[in-house]
């Protein structure tokens, strides 16, 4: 087989470089300087911003608290560190050990490196001297980097017709059942919501979301399965404008970023969004906290085709630690602005960093 | 996205040609960059420690300075040791003496089990055998429906009854006795392993149907959590084998590697499209490579092979390397190329490629423009590019929405790639017994190919 397919991989990449060398060239002279990652900033109107406290969120259903719901998880499996801790100084080990937590956390090698540098040049002058005194170091460092004051979820109240929170991510992720959960979380503070069923692709996408809407006392618009789902956000927009509908939350099939043409099928999904009489305020990308490093791959492209917003991480009430986020917001710049602990209603809470990092080791 | 071993240790040896021998300080900082591809590729952090103390003892035993391409060897051991640690034994499914053959399916939210399950029935079917699916997934709403349109899609019946999960399955197995299905795969609900009072319900859903098969669907996309999770399923329900889920992804899929290594069970399956039919055999040979992010060479030989005339294809590249190559014939590989997929995909499967190319974000638009160009084109000018002068630029620019620049930079781009092409022709051609065909061939492109165990 090597014999007859060589020719062929040759032909493939001979021609694929050439369109590539050609393509570079004609892409840098179109788009000068054309940033990878943008960050989305979709609300030009700022008047009044009515910002939704997810706190108050919470306090309207039930406060369930990361550090509470975590603590299963992290008896049964954290500790990366108390050994860090069972030292009486900082050695070679230390250090060792200290890279291993943030690794098994899913944060990343490069990401752990810039943690640690800092740490180490502070060892050295003997800013630091005790174990405990490293952790309780190195947690501030993670908090001081998750400081982007835009978590609260985007309602503004003062434009013409609906809102839209479109939801975007990979397959299985957990985007229906987010939508889900902020359905009630924004019914009980007293607005209306419509969901647009835009996951017109995956069986019974349609149904599952259907559920959801009865439960949180929703409205839903649904189109027919392998639809276009550009037209049923476009037709839920509409439909909520014309029953003055405050919030539109649309869902979307989940796909893997790879695959070029779901992607652009995205972008399209949202400028048509706003063909209509409403605005989209917020673009959530759902990660599943179990992701690994492929997780800064999603947001990457996910946020260079829809203008992402924030990220919605979910599952982690299980024993993933869901450090991909810290990398997605350090280097992306892409706030985390809520975390799922569960599968009731109630379990999809306002991001802590400090409890985030906390519960990491 | 991340730098492929290849690229990692070819920093390592470029210095190390310079010197001639390997110190203890050279292994250690290659090892450090083979630790770091692997935690890149999500390979656990424990079993990244076995496998690079596995490599050193290997690397230690090689000449490896003494090699021609000291890198090239490194990266062919890495290969091989990760390749050895993916495959092993095989599941070779062995069919129930009292049919029905009982398949449960189990692993996280949203790790794939509902569509996995349905690949699995169609794939089952494919082998001659008559599937029945069960729907015990009774918490996430609308699952038993998209099981339900799934299994109408694959034409295979799927069972359910609402109220309890385990009475379901076992109600599904009295079923699938009385309407003579030989093989019965129960999908169950996503659970997370430390939910104890989920763990036993999946527990007493086995002890109901006493599974001869039971598969952990694992997301490709996992991260260190991988072994966690695998290893508590394995505890509860005894795994037969993985079903490597989304591995269509970008994905490197290292939790393959950390969940083999850490229960010892064989990935049986990989779920590689959207598609029902997109549900294959596991290879280990390219999990390795892709691992790696030494491209995919095996994909995309049968990608092209599915969609590259034989014959054809084969003439052009002749042609190609004889400097015949005419800017029609590219056209025509160009179409060829384009059905195999954005253009992206067919870059990260590509090896050698290097990482500015796969980092310059291209959209597939640049075969349209390109297309274009060559479009606006007489027949002679696409014969003999020389003969384009500046009047018929103007022209070609004008005729395909483009500027004059980019009529030029492709002229010249191509007649590079032709002088290229024919030197590599010639290389190929004299190489003779040391460099024979492969000869010319980006390094990494013959490490994956000569890797593999057993070349067909």
């Amino acid at each position: 087989m090597n014999n007859i397919s060589l020719p062929i991989i040759f032909l493939v990449l001979a021609v694929v470089v050439l369109v590539f060398g050609f393509g570079v060239v004609w892409l840098n002279r179109r788009k000068p300087a054309a940033p990878v990652v943008q960050r989305a900033t979709p609300i030009t109107k700022t008047a009044v911003v009515e910002e939704v406290a997810a706190e108050e969120v919470v306090a309207v259903v039930e406060k369930a608290s990361v550090r509470d719901r975590l603590s299963k998880a992290r008896s049964a499996f954290g500790g990366a560190v108390t050994s860090v801790l069972t030292r009486s100084e900082i050695s070679d080990t230390t250090w060792d050990e200290l890279e291993e937590a943030l690794l098994r956390a899913d944060v990343g090698v490069r990401v752990a490196q810039e943690l640690m540098q800092p740490l180490r040049a502070r060892v050295k002058s003997k800013e630091i001297v005790s174990p405990r005194q490293l952790i309780d170091a190195l947690r501030q460092d993670m908090s001081a980097h998750l400081v982007s004051t835009d978590r609260d979820l985007r309602f503004d109240a003062t434009i013409e017709g609906p809102n839209i929170w479109l939801m975007v991510g990979v397959n299985g992720a957990g985007k229906t059942t987010s939508i889900g959960k902020i359905s009630a979380q924004q019914t009980a503070l007293g607005r209306t919501v419509m969901m647009a069923a835009g996951d017109t692709f995956r069986a019974a996408a349609g149904e599952q979301l259907a559920t959801w809407a009865e439960r949180s006392g929703a409205e839903i618009i649904r189109g027919a399965e392998g639809g276009d789902p550009s037209s049923v956000i476009f037709d839920a927009v509409q439909a909520a404008n014309a029953r003055n509908i405050d919030l539109v939350l649309a869902d979307t099939a989940g796909r893997l970023q790879s695959n070029t043409n779901l992607m652009e099928e995205l972008r399209k999904v949202r400028r048509v969004a706003e063909k209509g009489a409403g605005t989209v305020t917020e673009v959530l990308l759902v990660i599943d906290a179990t992701t690994g490093q492929n997780g800064l791959s999603q947001a990457r492209v996910f946020a260079e085709a829809t203008q992402v917003t924030g990220i919605v991480l979910t599952k982690l009430d299980g024993s993933a630690k869901g450090g991909i986020v810290f990398a997605i917001e350090t280097e992306l710049g892409i706030p985390i602005k809520l975390v799922g602990l569960g599968e009731t209603i109630t379990d999809l809470v306002a991001f802590n960093p400090i409890e985030f990092v906390d519960a990491l080791f | 996205m991340f730098d492929s071993l290849g690229d990692r240790l070819g920093g390592v040896f470029k210095r190390l040609r310079a010197k001639g021998r390997l110190t203890e300080a050279d292994v250690n900082e290659m090892l450090g960059e083979i630790r770091t591809a692997l935690l890149e590729a999500d390979v656990n952090i424990g079993v990244v420690r076995n496998v690079v103390e596995r490599i050193r003892v290997q690397a230690i035993g090689t000449k490896v300075a003494e090699a021609l391409d000291p890198g090239q060897q490194i990266i062919k051991i890495v290969n091989a040791e990760l390749v050895a640690m993916l495959g092993g034994e095989t599941l070779k499914i062995a069919y129930a003496s009292q049919p029905p053959t009982v398949v449960l399916m189990a692993g996280l939210q949203g790790s794939g089990k509902t569509t996995s399950a349905a690949k699995l029935a169609a794939w089952f079917k494919a082998q001659g055998r008559n599937p029945m699916l069960v729907g015990a997934d009774l918490q996430r709403p609308a699952a038993v429906e998209q099981l339900k349109v799934l299994g109408a899609q694959i034409n295979v019946p799927v069972f359910s009854a609402p109220g309890d999960p385990v009475a379901t399955a076992a109600a599904g197995l009295a079923e699938a006795k009385r309407i003579g299905r030989d093989v019965l795969i129960v999908d169950t609900a996503g659970r997370l392993a430390i939910d104890a009072e989920m763990m036993q319900q999946v527990s007493d859903i086995s002890a109901a149907v006493k599974p001869d098969y039971t598969f952990l669907v694992v997301d490709a996309m996992t991260g260190q959590d991988a072994v966690t999770v695998a290893k508590a399923f394995d505890e509860t329900l005894s795994i037969s084998a993985v079903i490597l889920s989304k591995l269509d992804g970008d994905a490197r899929g290292g939790a393959a590697l950390s969940v083999k290594e850490v229960i010892g069970k064989p990935i049986a399956f990989a779920a590689t499209g959207e598609k029902m039919d997109a549900f294959e055999q596991f290879h280990p040979d390219r999990m390795a490579s892709r691992i790696l992010g030494m491209g995919d060479v095996l994909t995309l030989i049968e990608q092209a092979e599915k969609v590259f005339e034989k014959e054809q294809a084969e003439a052009a590249a002749a042609k190609m390397f004889e400097g015949e190559f005419t800017l029609d014939d590219f056209l025509d590989q160009l179409q060829q190329i384009k059905k195999m997929g954005s253009l992206t995909n067919v870059m990260g499967m590509l090896p050698g490629v290097t990482k500015e190319m796969k980092n310059a974000q291209i959209s597939d638009d640049m075969l349209t423009v390109t297309e274009a160009i060559i479009y606006s084109m007489t027949t002679e000018e696409r014969r003999k590019p020389e003969i384009i002068n500046g009047s018929r630029r103007t022209r070609i620019a004008k005729g395909s929405g483009t500027q004059v620049s980019d009529v030029n930079k492709l002229v010249k781009q191509f007649s590079e790639m032709q002088k290229m092409m024919k030197r590599m022709g010639g290389m190929a051609g004299k190489g003779g017994k040391k460099g024979g065909p492969m000869a010319g061939i980006p390094a990494d492109l013959a490490a994956a190919l000569g890797s593999r165990p057993g070349s067909r």
